[in-house]
């Protein structure tokens, strides 16, 4: 199909789209990468007023490394992600994680913070910024205000991201000494939506796990922090009734979604399945280093 | 609402381009009916078939998923621009005599996408091109015969240095 009517501008700088935002209120629309405001303008899900281009301003990407934390501007693109010398040694999940990141075109114009601001349940990124505690960077005309990650999800497609405030940046804590982390997503086709996924940041020590993130996506409204799962294993060695007992309490953590990529069983058994792959691969990895 | 336009300009295929269009026609829109270029097809229309592939910039990209407007400035190349500068003739000659199509559809888009990872040619496997090639469907070969083709022209490649 074809996009409906809208009007288009394009933001000469990070003001004049503060200052669009702020006027146009819910009837503008940012327009970062597009790879996924394009699909629903073609399919007309939405009907913006306005799209507001900010693929011109300058200061809105790039990645830098400043006293033990990853800036991330909110329009570097997934490759540049994906290719980045700093996020390879400093974010080890994000660069595990951009593997499963669409497929190659996509990632070519897609944004991190479209990613971000966009919230899509079933997106890597909103769980590897919620898993690795980043905090969020918006501005609107009236300031700058941080967002930690932990507050930011709201629910499906709802963030704590008021409707004149740009996502400007993310700022991620680089990889600590003794830190391991694993990304698993299971989809249909390589790049397609995930039907399953986790991010697993953890400290492991003699097998046992000493701290634990699991975020879980794909199959809940929002990223989701798998609370009960965490404190089954936490301060455990890794065995098998372990796992089980991660897989038992996950079922209270979790209430999964049913949508074209799978009924909300078998969401829920994959999960399962991914949380025991995900505390083996922490403790070899952390025996590896 | 009335229909809001924009002038742009832009290079296509080393020529260049000035037309005004919706700010609302995409890229493959603006090239098919502007330019009359119908190598680029239109499959899904929402980016998931990648049978609309272009470069713009020196990457592929969708071009479902990108306005016209949005390529004011730059430099957009489709599958009929690689093929008079000869870059992929060797991948082209190979889809044919590996039988890499049926209908033909899917191609244009498969050369493009293809033609990244014969660049800077390096030694690949058969499931990295896959990997790479996983964003484009091909709903009648099974993909093998497209995968061969890729393959051989990379080691091809590799082997002239």
């Amino acid at each position: 199909m074809k996009a409906p009517k809208f009007d288009y501008i394009k933001a000469e700088s990070r003001s004049h789209a503060l200052e669009l935002l702020d006027q146009l209120g819910e009837d503008g629309r940012i327009l970062a990468g597009g790879q996924s405001l394009m699909p629903t303008l073609n399919m007309r899900l939405s009907q913006p007023g306005t799209l507001i281009d900010i693929n011109k301003v300058s200061d809105l990407s790039g990645i830098t490394l400043e006293d033990g934390v990853v800036h991330i501007g909110a329009m570097t693109r997934h490759v540049e992600v994906a290719t980045s010398p700093i996020v390879a040694k400093h974010l080890p999940l994000i660069a595990e994680a951009m593997k499963h990141v669409a497929h190659h075109a996509v990632r070519n114009r897609g944004t991190i913070g479209g990613s971000v601001a966009l919230a899509d349940p079933a997106a890597e990124m909103p769980a590897c910024i919620l898993a690795l505690g980043a905090t969020l960077v918006v501005e609107s005309i009236n300031g700058r205000r941080e967002i930690a990650a932990d507050d930011y999800f709201k629910g499906l497609y709802e963030t704590a991201r008021e409707p004149n405030e740009l996502l400007v940046e993310i700022l991620i804590p680089s990889k600590k000494t003794g830190e391991v982390s694993v990304f698993l997503e299971l989809a249909q086709r390589h790049g397609d939506f995930a039907m399953a996924g986790l991010a697993c940041v953890a400290r492991v020590s003699n097998k046992t796990f000493e701290e634990l993130r699991l975020v879980y996506f794909g199959s809940e409204d929002r990223p989701t922090i798998g609370t009960g799962a965490i404190a089954a294993v936490i301060g455990q060695t890794c065995s098998d009734e372990c796992k089980e007992a991660a897989a038992i309490a996950l079922a209270n953590d979790l209430d999964p979604m049913t949508n074209l990529q799978g009924s909300a069983a078998m969401k829920l058994h994959l999960q399962k399945v991914l949380t025991g792959r995900a505390l083996d691969t922490a403790v070899e990895r952390a025996e590896a280093t | 609402m009335s229909e809001a336009t924009l002038e742009i300009s832009l290079t296509v295929n080393g020529e260049a381009v000035t037309k005004t269009v919706p700010v609302r026609q995409h890229l493959v829109d603006f090239l098919r009916t502007e330019l009359g270029l119908t190598g680029s097809h239109l499959g899904c229309e929402h980016g998931v078939c990648g049978a609309c592939s272009v470069r713009v910039d020196d990457a592929v990209v969708r071009g479902c998923l990108m306005l016209a407007v949005q390529a004011d400035g730059a430099e957009v190349v489709t599958v009929e621009g690689l093929t008079e500068t000869g870059e992929i003739a060797d991948l082209q000659k190979n889809f044919v005599e590996r039988n890499a199509m049926q209908c033909g559809y899917c191609t244009p888009g498969m050369l493009i996408t293809a033609s990244e990872l014969l660049r800077e040619p390096k030694p690949v496997s058969r499931e990295e091109i896959r990997g790479h090639l996983s964003g484009n469907f091909c709903r009648c070969t099974g993909y093998h015969a497209i995968v061969d083709a890729v393959e051989t022209t990379i080691n091809n490649r590799l082997e002239e240095g």
